[in-house]
């Protein structure tokens, strides 16, 4: 099989209002490259979901994107405080968020749960006090 | 029901995008959380909501939405209508409350059926 398209974004942690920039660029991306709508959008809401999370929770990290011919891997790296009890992250409505990320309309306890919901496959390697990778596997086929 | 059918039936003010007010709407949904949002995919929708800030028009491009309506005479700063203009999103704003917007909008059939017109 050939090697991958990787496409390789830094999230700035600092920010909260420019997060989402890395999601929407890979939309561009996929959309030249000629992926279906459904596909794509799935893709980019996990990711969305995921860049959102790492600048809430973990002062940001990075995502890489792999093509591949018959699926598409998203693997969001942060060096956060990890996540203490994943079943309960897993729960939609928990969350550890601020007010202030509330008051912009996050923190409502949805993003792990989207995550999973908009990807074919979910692992989260999450170690407490040293950081929080999750990889995502959508299938094209 | 079209961008410029929901425009009339709630008075609103178009910020941007106003040659795509042709296109059709199949649905709608009235959320001030956008991870609420980002968790039921509608096509070829419209966001209305009160909150004003970037993430509403990231989350709008995420779910493939067509347009986004401001509520309670809430308009969004230069910057907002930018990225939503960059990505062809029609964004309105109206004076009336989301309760009462998302009631007119759906007593005029739009997301009454699931069923494309």
């Amino acid at each position: 099989m050939s090697e991958p398209l990787v496409f390789h974004y830094d999230i700035d942690g600092e920010d909260f209002i420019s997060a989402g920039q890395a999601s929407i660029q890979i939309k561009k991306n996929l959309r030249r490259i000629g992926l279906s709508p459904e596909i794509i959008r799935r893709v980019s809401i996990a990711m969305y979901d995921g860049e959102i999370n790492m600048v809430i929770h973990a002062k940001g990290g990075t995502a890489d994107v792999m093509l591949y011919e018959d699926r598409i891997e998203i693997i969001l790296a942060d060096k956060g405080p990890g996540i203490e009890n994943i079943e309960q992250a897993m729960q939609e409505g928990y969350s550890t968020a601020s007010d202030t990320v509330r008051s912009l309309g996050f923190g409502a306890g949805m993003g792990l749960p989207n995550m999973k919901r908009y990807s074919d496959k979910m692992t989260i390697d999450t170690t407490v006090g040293v950081g929080t990778t999750v990889t995502l596997v959508i299938n094209l086929i | 029901m079209k961008i410029k059918d929901l425009k009339e039936l709630l008075d609103a003010e178009v910020l941007c995008c106003e040659e795509n007010l042709g296109r059709h709407l199949y649905s709608a949904c009235g959320c001030d959380l956008m991870s609420d949002v980002l968790a039921y995919v509608k096509d070829q929708g419209a966001l209305l909501t009160g909150l004003v800030n970037p993430q509403v028009v990231r989350t709008a491009v995420m779910m493939d939405l067509v347009c986004i309506v401001f509520v309670r005479s809430k308009v969004p700063t230069e910057d907002i209508v930018e990225l939503a203009r960059d990505n062809g999103i029609v964004v309105l704003t109206t004076g009336k409350r989301l309760y009462e917007a998302c009631g007119i909008l759906y007593s005029n059939g739009l997301g009454v059926k699931a069923t494309k017109e």
